[in-house]
């Protein structure tokens, strides 16, 4: 027993607390904001860490809350999707490190606090959906996680943040009550929330037409959540305009929380030989998917703002993800779940070695930033590996993932999808082409440039490890994410 | 045939209330141009949801399930209500957040008018 016995709950409730505990430090010692909410993350980092490492080698661990059995109360159970605690930790404290130069100059001084008060919030709730086994529950996170996200895009406290945190809001407040009523529907016919019962009980339940909506429900409020094609609209405003660290963790974290939901929702009505035949929405998933691809790729080629076009390629690595579940094969899975894991790491450094370069020029249209790398060579180089990442070419950990989801779609019997997959690879490389060469290759058209500094320690720091990160997950470990979520995925297939 | 959906109608009055007004509130969500019109269709559509839960707790005759002396069943069921609870809480703090942004936006652009507001961009 003994403390490491609380760890499933203490890797939220860490954050959760020091979240409530953080005004008040702020009201005193702004100063001291940053390190406070750091270390709580880092404290749960350690938990997470020991959690992940538990659930490998023995297997998933299931916690009580209060002591009460379930499915009468409320139970943490974290799985191997549940590792992804670890990712949120580790990638939050990397962008809590960043944002301390950034977030000083950004904000005024009296938002600081807040700032950090609403990130704290937010890693919480993505720590509570990802751990908890109840459905009820992840509900609740996805409240806390959604309320503090549409709260940091309007930080800036420009106009058009304020427009595009309502935007959010509404659409984002939408799909929350699908959630909701779809889990009053499931409650309705299996009188449970635990989600291990309700998959046990869903067989004997004796109206399907009620199970049948309450999945559509759950599928289009994570779909929203997840800026899937038709849902995207909210997506590109929110993640441009919110500042560079906030844009990371919406794209990078946030809007991962939506794919998982719908894993776990697949989990609870069984993939295959569960109650309802889920052929058909898997194969609407992989079309919406390839959909998405093409899309966001297409609008993202069109932008000549640095942070817009990451916001758009978000939407068609979302695409990735989904058609890889969408395919329902063990590969598609498989290369769809690990790029959960491989594009949160890219995605993140993308946009906070952005971030330092708006941070240091006060630009953000490539025409302004021409010549930059020469200025700001470790950021620059950081981010071309991130580029590289993002597009998968080979030594990097974009390849991998792509790699599975094209095998997945061979496998599935349906090459379209591997060369629709193939085509949007092409064009994320042409866009993303577009940053080296006017980083890279072009003369500077603004003096500022010309003066520019690198950025400071505190940024280059997270900058580097995470661009590291993308090449160690590339070949040398690619296979770590692969082996630790197979247990996983055989028994979603297995139904 | 007509009448055996209407007894359905009537038997799952429950769902058919909560679903016509979830709709009503998506439509006002969607289709009213007014932001605080848009905010109090969502307000709808919460009501609508939390109305379902309420009404799967419902026992006709039913009393509060209270563990005293000799009170025999049938009791109503406690945890929607539980979970409702928790629903407002949740819908409260969005509508703070959506009140204090639609403030905002009404200093900054001086209108609340979606169509007004999308020219301005």
């Amino acid at each position: 027993m003994g403390i490491a016995h609380h760890f499933p709950i203490l890797v939220v409730v860490v954050p959760l607390a020091a979240a409530a505990i953080n005004p008040i430090i702020g009201m005193s010692r702004r100063k001291a904001c940053m390190p406070f909410a750091t270390f709580a993350v880092f404290l749960s980092m350690i938990m997470s860490a020991y959690l992940v490492a538990k659930v490998y080698f023995i297997g998933p661990v299931s916690y009580h809350l209060g002591g009460w059995k379930p499915p009468f109360g409320i139970e943490i159970y974290f799985d191997e999707l549940s590792a992804s605690s670890l990712l949120i930790t580790v990638l939050g404290l990397l962008i809590l490190i960043f944002s301390k130069k950034y977030i000083e100059k950004k904000l005024p001084a009296e938002k600081v606090s807040t700032y950090y008060t609403l990130v704290l919030l937010n890693v919480a709730g993505m720590l509570g959906f990802v751990v908890t086994g109840d459905m009820f529950n992840l509900f609740v996170f996805t409240e806390i996680l959604s309320l503090s996200a549409y709260a940091l895009v309007a930080i800036g406290g420009e106009k058009i943040a304020e427009m595009a945190a309502f935007k959010y809001l509404l659409v984002g407040a939408v799909s929350s009550l699908s959630i909701l009523l779809a889990i009053g529907f499931v409650y309705s016919i299996t009188g449970t929330l635990n989600m291990r019962d309700m998959a046990l009980r869903l067989p004997e339940v004796h109206s399907l037409r009620v199970a049948a909506v309450a999945f559509a429900l759950f599928i289009v409020g994570f779909c929203v959540k997840a800026a899937l094609f038709p849902t995207h609209i909210w997506l590109p405003d929110a993640h441009a305009i919110a500042p560079c660290p906030v844009s990371a963790i919406l794209s990078g974290l946030v809007v991962k929380t939506g794919l998982l939901g719908i894993l776990r929702v697949f989990q609870v009505y069984r993939l295959t030989g569960g109650v309802l035949d889920l052929t058909p929405i898997t194969t609407i998933l992989a079309w919406l998917g390839t959909i998405s691809i093409v899309m966001g790729a297409f609008f993202a080629f069109f932008q000549d703002d640095i942070k817009m076009m990451l916001a758009y390629s978000t939407i068609s690595n979302i695409g990735y993800i989904v058609l890889g579940i969408g395919l329902a094969s063990f590969d598609g899975l498989r290369g769809g779940v690990v790029h959960i894991f491989n594009h949160a790491i890219i995605k993140v450094s993308l946009f906070l070695t952005a971030g330092a370069i708006i941070h240091q020029t006060g630009f953000r249209k490539l025409t302004d930033l021409r010549g930059i790398a020469k200025r700001m060579p470790i950021t620059m180089a950081a981010m071309s590996i991130g580029i590289i990442s993002i597009v998968g070419i080979p030594p990097t950990n974009g390849f991998i993932c792509k790699w599975f989801i094209a095998l997945g779609a061979m496998e599935a019997n349906a090459p379209l999808f591997a060369a629709a997959l193939l085509f949007g690879a092409l064009f994320i490389f042409a866009y993303y082409i577009k940053i080296v060469n006017a980083a890279y290759f072009r003369e500077p058209t603004r003096k500022e440039i010309a003066e520019a500094k690198e950025a400071p320690l505190s940024m280059l720091i997270p900058v580097t490890i995470l661009a590291f990160a993308c090449l160690m997950m590339g070949l040398p470990l690619a296979y770590l994410p692969v082996r630790y979520v197979k247990p996983w995925i055989v028994a979603l297939l297995r139904g | 045939m007509i009448s055996q959906v209407i007894e359905k109608l009537i038997t799952n009055f429950n769902y058919v209330v909560s679903i016509t007004l979830f709709l009503i509130g998506l439509y006002t969500v969607t289709m009213k141009s007014n932001l605080i019109k848009k905010f109090i269709g969502l307000n709808i559509m919460e009501t609508s949801v939390f109305l379902f839960f309420i009404s799967l707790g419902a026992v006709r005759g039913g009393k509060a399930p209270i563990m005293m002396g000799a009170i025999k069943g049938p009791f109503v069921n406690p945890l929607p209500q539980a979970l409702i609870l928790t629903g407002i809480v949740v819908a409260v703090s969005t509508t703070a957040l959506a009140l204090s942004l639609m403030i905002k936006i009404y200093e900054h652009c001086g209108t609340l008018e979606a169509d007004k507001l999308k020219k301005m961009e």
